[in-house]
């Protein structure tokens, strides 16, 4: 850096903050003040927008706290699931001969548009099971065809003998539900970043382990996993985000009935439909909320783990 | 400490290709240094892999001691193994490096500590334990590679080509620790290498193998003095033996080597009842360029058969000079005596130690003079 001017770094960022200024940080910024406002953002309302969150009266689009709920489910069963199967599958696919094939399999739902998705899943839900293909796997086993998006019972109703009773949100059968498209729909994300992830640990590390006396589940936590622990943390990241941005697949196949909204959905509800800004906008805040933790702890984690590298 | 005996072992990779491993059967006694050697591709570090369980084996048996390992995990066999790119664990310090086999063998955490300090001690690599790998050199990286199969007190070390990666001053002073090693830990030690050097620097007994085969098994000296084919004996030794195609002629004590390159060189005594049945027939005749003198300076006691060349290129090496010849169009390298006045372009008297020929037949490429049942266990190459 020597003889260099110091204002050259910020030139090179320039575009870049330029960009995130415009369309991150100002619609942040302005998000924050009109939540502090009324519904048509003219008079400060102080907290009373928040208020009405945390006392969540009948007035409102949707239940917001069943919606927040919704939305913790999501994130932690959707980023787990996905997490989870996205490496089994890839540590699994990396010892088939037909490993290409596979992975494609996997990945084609990345490529559908999470609408048209909604839709075909929407098919697959049908309770006729002339129509529904879950439904018609499950008359095939002898059970009785669920109303899988409508049923906001609890999520093990559908395969154990249970009376009929309402579950306590955001635990009910539709959420899992939406949930299972949502897994199926970015799993093959997962399998080909964490695939790629594994492909770069080389063999003999591996096979230095199994001489060492590792057996394979071994070999699988003590050096696969810490290896690829920043892939996982980069792909659990880009999925939390994904969960809390979670709009679409709700939006087209429940649009929130039966208990399903998240707050993306109530947040567009309330601030679209019932044109409410100062509460939406409140909503979007507590999002925010929410996400900052997330996005410290997996950054502080990840610089982390660059420097031991 | 362990025994480990190959029994006709054989490994192919594919239906169609050809056999990795072909036959492959030796005893390798307890605490000995088995050195396999052979050029690229011919098969030793799968012979060693089989060993170790990392590839499975197509026919055969392997015992470690009195134990068939064919079906046992690479983890049960109690072998540790020194990779050519050492292979550490990136995400652990050295220290864990080294202590990762004992954790998985719930070895108490006091005797892992001390055994790793120990393994460390000895290897000067004590300030590094709480480095990572990423934070070594390569030399630092190939001891800690030592270390985590020191810490083990495995029955057998495999090595496969770990010096391969040191420049050459270090790679001697590590060949020499590793001879110490295996002298003060009393284990078997089988180590692969393509270089013959190391091969007969560090070997109480080297495996040549050759496309998949063992061409030849013994001691550095047996190799060097009796090669039994052409492979052995082109392979083994540097610089590599000259060979010179020569038919046999004469009787009696008449016997002697016709080159087609014109010169005669006469037949040693002991060496007349061997050549027999190839009376007027065309044999190769194998003499190592150390054997080859500049007859001015001849050593005493030589039989010298001498043979006029035209200096090609002198290689000053120091103690000796290399000194490329020419005979009949021919190409040949000596070793002499650096006092040599030989130029290039200049003809120079090249005195042959008729003593160190080594005769081998053209067609099977075997050493004239082998006993049949050692002809018959160790096949030719086949010439492509
Ligand atoms: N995993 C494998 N799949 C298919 N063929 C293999 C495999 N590993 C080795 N081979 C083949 O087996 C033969 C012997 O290979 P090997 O690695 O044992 O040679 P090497 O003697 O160790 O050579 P180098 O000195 O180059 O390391 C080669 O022809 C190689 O192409
Ligand atoms: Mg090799």
């Amino acid at each position: 850096m020597i003889g260099r001017a110091w204002w050259i770094p910020w030139l090179w960022l320039a575009p870049t903050l330029a960009l995130l200024g415009v369309f991150l940080v100002y619609p942040s910024v302005d998000t924050v003040r009109r939540s502090f406002l009324d519904e048509r953002s003219r008079e400060f309302v102080g907290f009373d927008n928040y208020q009405t969150i945390i006392d969540n009266p009948n007035s409102l689009a949707a239940d917001t706290h069943a919606a927040l709920l919704n939305n913790m489910l999501w994130l932690t069963v959707f980023t787990a699931v996905c997490v989870g199967l996205g490496l089994i599958m890839a540590v699994m696919t990396a010892r088939v001969r037909y490993e290409a094939a596979a992975k494609a399999a996997i990945f084609v739902p990345m490529a559908i548009s999470f609408v048209a998705v909604a839709v075909i899943w929407r098919f697959m839900y049908e309770v006729d099971p002339d129509v529904g293909t879950v439904n018609a796997i499950f008359s095939e086993l002898g059970k009785d065809p669920v109303a899988w998006l409508n049923n906001t019972q609890s999520p093990q109703r559908p395969f154990v003998d249970l009376p009929p009773a309402d579950s306590p949100a955001p635990f009910q059968v539709n959420n899992f539900a939406l949930i299972a498209v949502g897994v199926w729909n970015w799993t093959g994300f997962t399998l080909v970043i964490l695939s790629a992830g594994l492909k770069s640990i080389p063999d003999d590390v591996m096979e230095a382990a199994r001489v060492d006396g590792a057996g394979e589940w071994q070999i699988f936590r003590r050096i696969i996993l810490p290896i690829m622990s920043p892939t996982i943390v980069v792909v659990t990241t880009t999925l939390v985000i994904q969960t809390l941005k979670t709009f679409d697949l709700v939006f087209v196949m429940t649009n929130g009935r039966f208990k399903t909204d998240v707050v993306a959905t109530l947040f567009y509800k309330e601030a679209f439909v019932f044109r409410d800004f100062g509460v939406g906008a409140a909503l979007a805040v507590v999002l925010l909320l929410f996400v900052v933790p997330i996005m410290v702890l997996t950054i502080r984690r990840f610089q982390f783990q660059e420097e031991i590298r | 400490m362990a025994e480990v005996t190959y029994e006709h072992v054989t490994k192919r990779f594919a239906e169609d290709a050809p056999l990795a491993v072909d036959d492959f059967d030796l005893k390798v006694a307890d605490q000995e240094f088995l050195v396999l050697v052979g050029p690229s591709g011919c098969g030793k570090s799968t012979t060693l892999r089989l060993l170790a369980g990392l590839e499975e084996i197509t026919e055969g048996n392997i015992y470690i001691e009195d134990r068939l390992v064919n079906d046992v995990q690479a983890k049960d066999r109690d072998i540790a193994m020194v990779f050519q790119s050492y292979a550490l664990y990136p995400h652990m310090s050295v220290f864990d490096n080294m202590a990762f086999g004992l954790t998985l063998r719930k070895i108490p955490k006091d005797e892992i500590r001390q055994r790793v300090n120990e393994a460390a001690e000895i290897l000067g690599i004590a300030e590094l334990l709480k480095r990572k790998p990423r934070a070594l050199s390569g030399g630092q990286r190939q001891r800690v590679a030592l270390g985590r199969a020191i810490v083990r007190k495995p029955s057998v070390f495999l090595f496969d080509e770990p010096l391969s990666n040191l420049d050459a001053k270090l790679r001697v002073q590590t060949r020499a620790e590793i001879i110490k090693l295996h002298q003060s830990l009393g284990t078997t030690f089988v180590y692969v290498t393509h270089d013959q050097t190391e091969a007969m620097t560090m070997a109480t007994r080297i495996v040549v193998m050759d496309r998949g085969r063992i061409q030849q098994v013994g001691s550095p000296q047996e190799l060097y003095e009796r090669p039994q084919n052409m492979f052995v004996a082109g392979f083994i030794g540097s610089p590599a033996m000259n060979f010179f195609d020569v038919v046999v002629e004469g009787d009696g004590d008449d016997l002697q080597l016709r080159a087609v390159e014109g010169f005669a060189v006469p037949v040693p005594p002991e060496k007349r009842a061997e050549l027999a049945t190839y009376k007027r027939r065309k044999v190769v005749m194998g003499i190592r360029p150390e054997n080859i003198h500049d007859n001015d300076f001849q050593p005493p006691n030589i039989r010298a058969s001498l043979v006029d060349a035209q200096v090609d290129v002198t290689e000053m090496m120091g103690n000796e000079v290399n000194v490329y010849l020419l005979v009949g169009g021919h190409a040949f390298l000596a070793r002499v005596d650096s006092r040599t006045t030989a130029r290039p372009g200049q003809n120079i008297r090249a005195a042959f130690d008729i003593d160190r020929l080594h005769l081998f037949d053209p067609d099977t490429e075997q050493m004239i003079g082998l006993p049949a049942e050692v002809r018959a266990s160790a096949p030719p190459a086949e010439s492509s």
